[in-house]
């Protein structure tokens, strides 16, 4: 099980829900298994089939872009955080 | 017993001194030593070395390692004529500084033989007694207090994130705060917006903001720009010359203006935002580290983006995210510290809890990448308000 920070921004997709557990081997398989729990998070995180422009997706604070995106692997106990752009002032 | 006369010819047999001809060499050699005054205060402000440090006798001991913190680096210790500095040379021995000189004949022979001297620049004792709690931390003390008032901050927005930035930085003495803001305080404000209040609703709030900071400290000249921040007139405000930007907006296509303006400018920009509970922060150093795009190489579609006035914040989590702004941003005016440059701070205040995530730069960042692709201002379209940002 890996733990899945969700943003305030995409809580209406997940119930209200401030974390959730996900499961999956790699980055792409644990938000194949979150979105086909909450579908409402693919218009979020997902655009042409990569991680949308606007989002940032960190395990243990490292961002998958700099590693090796969407295959970049997910161990057990690591924490996964969902960070869009968030402009308020 | 030896007397003082016999323990101070003892130690001068123990130490390595140069005459005022010999240090004036090492003064002006390329890789110099630090010079460092261990006078009595009012012997210092009536002039001393250039570039010196000072360090006065009697507190020598305790505060040396925080002036000269490199044991490698060699000194030249000097007092008026030699003796105090002999004493200072010696103690500097024993706490482990491995090439030091004491000057002698101290500075009066320095002076004598037509050497540079510099007269101190001192904080008047009114500004002494505001600033004392600045002062007496070591990373400030004066000589960081008499930077402050040359600073240059330029504040983005003078709203939940702007009020408490724009106040600390006052108090703490920057010069000169411009606040750029095209918004009239409104009643639904002042939950979190501290430096506006019941009695300036309806005024512009660059005006309400500049009033509250100048009731708090006269000394800061505040220069107001009662305009939305657009491709039309970025490059005017910036040519006022700013040190730091302070981003307090609240809409993204101002932020995407502000980043690239600082990359192409090379202002460090404090970033700082919030919604709901949480708020995030970080320090974008122009081409040493990442910048907003690297982060987010472009704002979430209309469709997406969160309703800024709809989402809601608690009141006091500007506040926060306010004030960390306002100490990163006094911390690259003074030069000290580590700051949150390659770093994103989160916060959540419903669970109280601090962490952060790494941020590297993009090589392929569309401004500040190899090759950059964004090269002129962008005019998103205002998705806040649901209007163009640029009719």
């Amino acid at each position: 099980m890996k733990t899945v920070r969700i943003p305030p921004t995409l809580r209406p997709e997940t119930g209200g829900e401030r974390q959730v557990t996900a499961t999956g081997a790699t980055v792409r398989e644990l938000l194949d298994d979150l979105i086909a729990r909450f579908p409402g998070l693919r218009a979020q995180l997902v655009e042409d089939d990569d991680i949308a422009p606007f989002v940032n997706v960190y395990v243990e604070g490292e961002d998958v872009r700099t590693l090796d995106g969407l295959e970049t692997p997910v161990q057990d106990g690591d924490t996964v955080i969902l960070l869009p752009a968030m402009a308020g002032g | 017993m030896p007397s003082y006369r016999e323990l101070l010819q003892q130690v001068k047999a123990e130490i390595e001194e140069v005459d005022a001809p010999g240090a004036r060499e090492l003064f002006d050699a390329a890789d110099p030593p630090l010079f460092v005054d261990v006078r009595e205060p009012d012997e210092w402000n009536d002039g001393h070395i250039p570039g010196a440090v000072h360090v006065s006798r009697g507190h020598f001991e305790s505060r040396i390692e925080q002036a000269a913190p490199d044991r490698a680096r060699p000194i030249v210790v000097y007092c008026a004529g030699g003796s105090r500095s002999a004493f200072a040379a010696k103690t500097l021995e024993e706490l482990g500084y491995e090439n030091v000189v004491s000057l002698a004949g101290g500075y009066t022979d320095w002076k004598r033989n037509g050497f540079p001297t510099q007269l101190p620049r001192t904080l008047d004792a009114e500004k002494r007694s505001r600033y004392s709690r600045h002062i007496l931390i070591p990373e400030v003390g004066v000589e960081g207090q008499l930077k402050l008032p040359e600073s240059r901050i330029l504040l983005i927005g003078a709203g939940g994130l702007g009020s408490p930035a724009s106040l600390y930085l006052a108090a703490a003495g920057v010069g000169t705060i411009g606040i750029v803001d095209d918004d009239r305080v409104d009643a639904s404000n002042l939950q979190r917006q501290i430096a506006h209040s019941t009695e300036t609703l309806g005024d512009w709030k660059a005006d309400s903001a500049k009033a509250t900071i100048e009731a708090l400290n006269p000394d800061v000249n505040v220069i107001t720009y009662k305009e939305r921040l657009t491709s039309e007139n970025v490059e005017r405000i910036l040519a006022d010359g700013w040190d730091v930007i302070v981003d307090g907006a609240d809409n993204f296509p101002t932020r995407y203006l502000v980043n690239d303006a600082a990359v192409w400018h090379d202002i460090p920009l404090v970033h700082g935002s919030i919604y709901r509970f949480e708020g995030q922060v970080s320090v974008f150093k122009p081409h040493e580290g990442p910048c907003y795009r690297c982060l987010f190489p472009q704002p979430p579609p209309p469709e997406l983006a969160p309703s800024c006035a709809e989402g809601g914040v608690l009141g006091v989590l500007p506040g926060i995210v306010g004030s960390l702004q306002a100490s990163e941003a006094l911390k690259l005016a003074l030069g000290i510290g580590e700051s949150l440059a390659g770093r994103l701070l989160l916060f959540d205040a419903l669970s109280t809890e601090f962490s952060e995530v790494t941020l590297r730069r993009d090589p392929a960042c569309p401004v500040c990448g190899e090759n950059p692709t964004i090269t002129d201002y962008v005019d998103y379209v205002e998705f806040c308000q649901g209007r163009p940002a640029h009719a």
